[in-house]
């Protein structure tokens, strides 16, 4: 009877076991479908970045344009201080123009991971926008449930060297396959940035969330809140604003 | 008597030749050692406080608490109140503003594009105003290699390395790219007047140093300095006296829970300096407490073959009816006379050594330069008065010390069986 007892105990929790790996979804799947509504072949976004620094806040206003995950284009529309000052990046390069001077410079090594205006993001972190396929092997690793919607949590981890993050983990609404949050490692497992990404909206057949929060772990304070006002997808984009001409019009 | 033993020491040289030799080569290493690291220690202090730390340092809490990441975000604001204050109530100090500042400088070719760049490691500080000292202050002018001191706003001297790696000029135009206090992105066009070398890696690897108003500007930081440096008048750095000052001027500021409050720190707690100056202080201690005990167990060695040597000698002296505390007195006088000949020797030459490292110095630039510690590319040596005892008197003490230990075998000796083992 003992035995028997725990025969069907054991047998219990493997079938237990089976049916809930047969529930996961495959992860690849869950990462293109998050791929499919975050990544567009072209975008025109205009944003808010709320930036909570130790002594004040401020909110940089920008427009911009990008196409696939080669190009991308940013014009800085306020504060006056950034007004005129502009982002242009082509594939692993990155030109900043300043009105003030008329300078046109690029931005290599160290000064990439520098903070873009005092914010939680890098330059290094606004010029990564590979499809996550691309870059990480993905595998589900549970179930969570985030601000009362159920989430897939995934691992994933850098298939290719040139990645700022070498590790991730990431909470994709089950419904929506957007992700509500986001936590990226370092080599060495220490907890870098942490993203939290709210105020969906469903745009075009997309959710896209209204707001992310981006937060340095490393650094006080409350992060930076990066607020879409408007967003066209694949919307067409005339080639000659991915230009180092461009920047100086 | 002195002039009967030093008539022995002269004519019995096998008595005197070694032991002089072995304090000269103690007495001259000792004087050399403490002279170089007293020279060494000094100017590494001396250096981190012209340029780094001053003698005390008042930045907010904040910044001192991530001082080394140059957080300008977090500086000093109304400073000229500051420095009011300062000047009131501690009037024997000289203080002064720097914007210490990173980011990138950006050569551009005749289209406007980027012809090189590298790391800007910046300093800003009055170049302008000659009471505020700073142009002496660190050495600008003597360290300048091309051109001349900037004359007016919105020019800057760079690094003469990174100057001739981008073929730069003077004249050449110049831009600083960076992030102001507020987190905005801030660029700024300098002309090159000049190129400059400070002889610390440290502080040569992408220098470009401009006036504290142009930094203020560019950072926008109107009325704000990252960091508030104070110099004592007389330009001498104590200790204790600036310890008793910092404790003052932080007492005030003690139960105030702004992060942006004002904290000062004395030279010694900075930059781990407190250690050098620690370490340069013992160093001279340390010497001739290893030179003593050395030497002692040396000379006692040569006392003892000595005392062998003139073991007959000693048996006869005995025999005829001399004291053994005589003759062991009179052993400690000969001890006294070879260790004041061989520490006069030894100070000659060690102070000699001493004078020319202080001219001619170790050049170490070599093992420098990767090194982030700011420290002088040529180390020398420091002639002080203390050099004129520091051997000389641990010298003595050695000679006296060994023979006194070696002479303790005269009262071993029995005087009924002297005429046996004199063979007599």
């Amino acid at each position: 009877m003992k035995y028997l007892s725990i025969i069907l105990v054991v047998s219990l929790s493997c079938l237990t076991f089976n049916l809930e790996a047969q529930k996961m979804p495959e992860a690849l799947e869950i990462i293109e479908k998050v791929d499919a509504n975050m990544v567009s072949k072209t975008s025109i976004v205009e944003s808010k970045m709320v930036i909570q620094g130790r002594r004040k806040s401020r909110t940089v206003v920008s427009k911009g344009y990008a196409e696939g995950d080669k190009k991308s284009f940013t014009e800085y529309l306020a504060p006056a201080r950034e007004r005129g000052t502009k982002m242009l990046k082509l594939d692993n390069k990155l030109w900043i123009y300043s009105p003030s001077t008329d300078r046109t410079i690029q931005l290599s090594g160290h000064m990439l991971r520098q903070s873009v205006m005092g914010s939680d993001l890098s330059y290094e972190d606004m010029m990564e926008d590979r499809e996550l396929t691309d870059v990480y092997d993905a595998k589900v690793t549970g179930q969570d449930t985030l601000d009362g919607r159920k989430t897939w949590v995934l691992e994933l981890n850098a298939k290719v060297d040139d990645v700022s993050y070498a590790k991730r983990k990431m909470w994709v609404d089950q419904e929506r396959f957007v992700p509500l949050k986001e936590d990226l490692f370092a080599k060495s497992g220490e907890l870098l940035k942490r993203i939290i990404l709210s105020d969906f909206t469903k745009t075009e057949g997309r959710w896209y969330p209204g707001k992310i929060n981006f937060k340095d772990m490393l650094k006080s304070g409350k992060g930076t809140d990066f607020i879409v006002v408007k967003i066209e997808f694949d919307p067409e984009i005339l080639p000659y604003i991915f230009s180092k001409a461009f920047l100086r019009k | 008597m002195i002039q009967f033993l030093l008539k022995g020491i002269l004519r019995d040289k096998s008595r005197s030749i070694l032991p002089i030799i072995v304090v000269s080569i103690g007495v001259a290493l000792t004087v050399v050692l403490s002279a170089y690291m007293k020279g060494a220690f000094g100017d590494m202090i001396d250096q981190n406080a012209r340029f780094k730390t001053g003698h005390v340092k008042i930045m907010t809490k904040a910044y001192a608490e991530n001082k080394a990441q140059l957080p300008n975000d977090l500086a000093l604001l109304e400073v000229d109140k500051l420095m009011e204050s300062l000047d009131k109530y501690f009037p024997e100090m000289e203080w002064v503003n720097r914007i210490r500042f990173g980011g990138l400088i950006d050569v551009p070719d005749a289209q406007g594009e980027s012809k090189g760049q590298g790391p800007a490691a910046g300093i800003a500080i009055n170049l302008f105003d000659p009471e505020s000292g700073e142009v002496q202050r660190m050495n600008i002018e003597s360290s300048m290699v091309k051109g001349t001191m900037p004359q007016q706003s919105g020019e800057a001297i760079i690094g003469n390395d990174f100057a001739e790696k981008l073929n730069l000029k003077i004249g050449d135009e110049i831009t600083y790219f960076g992030t102001t206090m507020n987190g905005s992105m801030t660029f700024q066009n300098f002309i090159v007047s000049g190129t400059i070398r400070f002889g610390a890696a440290a502080m040569d690897r992408g220098a470009i140093v401009v006036d504290i108003s142009d930094a203020q500007k560019m950072l926008d930081m109107e009325n704000g300095t990252g960091e508030l440096l104070g110099f004592s008048k007389l330009n001498i750095y104590e200790d204790e006296k600036v310890k008793l000052l910092a404790d003052k001027f932080n007492e005030k500021y003690a139960d105030d829970p702004d992060e942006f409050a004002p904290i000062m720190l004395p030279l010694r707690e900075q930059n781990n300096l407190g250690e050098m100056i620690d370490y340069s202080n013992y160093m001279s201690v340390i010497f001739i407490f290893i030179f003593v005990f050395a030497m002692s167990i040396v000379l006692w060695n040569t006392g003892l073959l000595g005392g062998l040597r003139r073991y007959q000698e000693f048996g006869i002296r005995l025999a005829l009816g001399e004291a053994k505390g005589m003759i062991y007195r009179r052993l400690i006088m000969e001890a006294v006379l070879i260790g004041m000949i061989g520490s006069m020797v030894g100070t000659l030459i060690g102070l000699a050594g001493s004078y020319y490292l202080q001219i001619v110095g170790i050049d170490i630039s070599g093992y420098m330069e990767n090194s982030t510690m700011l420290m002088p590319s040529v180390l020398r040596a420091k002639v002080t008065p203390e050099l004129f005892f520091i051997g000389f008197i641990p010298g003595l003490l050695a000679m006296v010390f060994g023979n006194m230990l070696s002479g303790i075998g005269i009262y071993k000796r029995e005087t009924a069986s002297l005429f046996k083992e004199l063979e007599v």
